[in-house]
């Protein structure tokens, strides 16, 4: 299955605003995908309180999953969303 | 002839009549029943989900403020989250019925973020607040909160705090009454920001029956229950005449003599700046910082905070702007701060005092506004709230002027800086007395408690004295003065801080006019002789009689 193991870049960690930006992309992928915090259980990246939940901080490492037709192009787009730093200038 | 009147204190001038709706309480759980049609009773929570996304989602879409709708958009994405539903499934297939089914599935959400501390835990008020709206939904009661019938009323609570207010639609809510606060409370300040009618420390409010028609005068503090049209009509008509006579005149302030006296807003954001040019506010008196640092697990960066300055600079290119550096702790914690702990907040690490610990917010702070100034044509001053001391002052201006900012000033809100006027003038270029605070530490009454109210009235001699000691400072190094604390927004005191050597009022936009009105009545000599009285006067009734 594919997967990608990421580096949360965003400042407040997968909080707030950034764990909005992170669960709307992923609501509106074409394929399912599932996120996870080291050996944890995976959840859901569309549920919000899941997301939320997963307490991840800057630098914490997650791991995205997809299976599916578009699977790699979608996990390759929330991988770099999350990598970045979401709560810098959006002026 | 009315069937009872209340009186509490006007705290923002203006008379209306409207049905009277409270804050809903959290609906209480009732005791739990059998469930027959697992599928309809999915569906009925279910559709309680959805009704609070959407009312969410139409809470965000009038919210003016950017981040307001931010954290509602936030709130709607929990609502609707899938997982939470498969959670009430499971819950209602397990024989729980609807309300307790959505109470146990946020449960579980609910004690992870409880659990995690930080952020997440102060999440936990947010999925409280979800819940009881499905469960309200549910059982057919109002929505807690602030209500939204869909047309206008007056809102009546116990106390409003700002998390109540923030989204508060000034198209539906017509006045503001409260049991509880004071002149200076969030609901007064929140009143003058808005324009609303106010009144608070109004005992026996919540007494009224949800939806009786009352008559609000936030000048006098009366509110009337069973009044009938003519009275509402002729009570209206009477309001609109004296803010008619306000609104003619327009240009900078003056008394009758030619003295000029600045008049200033005070503003938050560049939201509040078409206000301020509305009112022909000569500038801005108090910027406040704090909004962009509320809710905030982190500082904003540098770069964020330099965008938010500009706009309002830019908004104010050629004209002076106070702006005031970060003023945390006490009634506005900041969650980056961990100020949790202090046994006595307002007399803990606060204002300025933050810089003890964490100098590199202050630093971060006037290296955005420096850029932020370079930007603009803006005439920037910047001064620190909650100054004690001479060492306070002069170690900030230090900084201000390192960061390459050309004036520094204090608030004057502490007796302890108000009796070292003088001596502050020797290290800053301008002082800026803020009476709500400088009330509160005088008389050692906490601005939010309303059983008080009236030992935090500006007309207090005591407090008048020592803004006449700051006057008397000013007037003797020949700098500027000002007041931007809630008792500049009064047009009777005004006259009688000009007298006591105030060189600059800055209030609410809309108490502008009002005040501009009243100080084209008075010679400066007036101004000085009232202020005379006024500090005689052995309380703040006599005081307000003789000078008044």
């Amino acid at each position: 299955m594919p997967t990608r193991t990421v580096t949360i870049g965003s400042a407040s960690g997968l909080h707030a605003r950034p764990a909005k930006i992170f669960v709307e992309a992923a609501a509106k992928a074409p394929v399912k995908v599932t996120i996870r915090s080291g050996d944890r259980k995976p959840v859901p990246a569309r549920s919000m309180l899941s997301v939320l939940a997963l307490g991840a901080r800057k630098g914490t490492e997650v791991t995205l999953e997809a299976e599916g037709d578009g699977a790699d192009e979608t996990l390759d787009d929330l991988a770099a969303l999350l990598a970045k730093d979401l709560d810098a200038d959006h002026a | 002839m009315p069937d009872t009147v209340l009186t509490g204190i006007g705290v923002c001038p203006g008379t209306v009549a409207g049905p009277l709706l409270r804050i809903a309480a959290a609906p209480a759980l009732p005791a739990p029943t059998t469930v027959t049609d697992i599928e309809a009773e999915v569906a009925r929570a279910g559709a309680a989900l959805t009704e609070v996304v959407a009312e969410l989602g139409r809470r965000a879409d009038r919210a003016a403020d950017a981040t307001v709708a931010e954290v509602l958009r936030s709130e709607a994405l929990m609502a609707g989250d899938e997982e939470l539903r498969d959670g009430v499934r499971e819950l209602i297939e397990a024989g729980h019925d609807a309300p307790h089914a959505i109470d146990g599935a946020f449960a579980t959400f609910r004690e992870i973020f409880a659990a995690a501390g930080g952020y997440l835990a102060e999440r936990v008020a947010d999925l409280d607040d979800l819940r009881d709206r499905a469960v309200a939904l549910l059982l057919g009661l109002p929505m807690p909160g602030v209500p939204s019938p869909g047309h206008r009323y007056v809102l009546a609570a116990r106390d409003l705090a700002p998390a109540d207010t923030a989204d508060l639609d000034p198209a539906q809510v017509i006045a503001l009454v409260t049991e509880i606060g004071g002149p200076t409370s969030h609901t007064a300040i929140l009143a003058r920001a808005l324009g609303l009618p106010a009144v608070v420390a109004c005992a026996g409010v919540l007494a009224v029956p949800d939806g009786a028609r009352v008559l609000v005068d936030g000048a006098t503090g009366r509110v009337a229950t069973g009044v009938d049209d003519v009275e509402v009509k002729a009570a209206i008509e009477a309001s609109a005449r004296l803010t008619a006579a306000a609104s003619g005149l327009t240009g900078p302030g003056r008394t009758s003599d030619g003295y000029a006296v600045k008049l200033l807003a005070n503003v938050g954001s560049a939201r509040n700046v078409p206000a301020a040019d509305e009112a022909h506010a000569e500038g801005i008196g108090l910027f406040r910082t704090e909004l962009l640092f509320l809710d905030r697990a982190t500082e904003p960066g540098h770069g964020e905070q330099v965008a938010d300055y500009r706009d309002v600079f830019r908004a104010m290119a050629g004209r002076r702007v106070v702006i005031r550096t970060l003023d945390a702790g006490a009634d506005k914690p900041l969650p980056f701060l961990n100020q949790e702990g202090e046994p006595n907040p307002a007399l803990g690490v606060r204002g300025l005092r933050v810089a003890r610990q964490r100098p590199e917010v202050l630093t971060t702070q006037l290296a955005a506004i420096a850029e932020a100034r370079a930007e603009t044509g803006a005439d920037v001053w910047v001064m620190a709230p909650m100054v004690s001391t001479v060492a306070e002052a002069s170690a900030f201006a230090a900084a201000v002027h390192e960061a390459g900012l050309p004036r520094a000033g204090v608030m004057i809100e502490v007796p302890a800086a108000a009796l070292r006027a003088a001596d502050l003038l020797r290290v800053v270029d301008f002082l800026s007395i803020g009476t709500n605070d400088l009330s509160q530490y005088t008389f050692a009454a906490d601005r939010m408690c309303g059983p008080l109210a009236d030992l935090l009235d500006p007309w207090q001699p005591a407090l008048l004295q020592l803004i006449g000691l700051c006057g008397e400072a000013g007037r003797a190094a020949g700098r500027p003065v000002g007041v931007c604390g809630e008792a500049a927004a009064d047009p009777l005191l005004a006259p009688v801080l000009v007298g006591l050597g105030v060189t600059s009022l800055s209030m609410s936009p809309r108490a502008l006019p009002a005040v501009r009105a009243a100080l084209s009545t008075r010679t400066a000599e007036d101004c000085r002789r009232l202020a005379a009285l006024a500090v005689a006067a052995p309380g703040p009734a006599e005081a307000r009689e003789a000078a008044g």
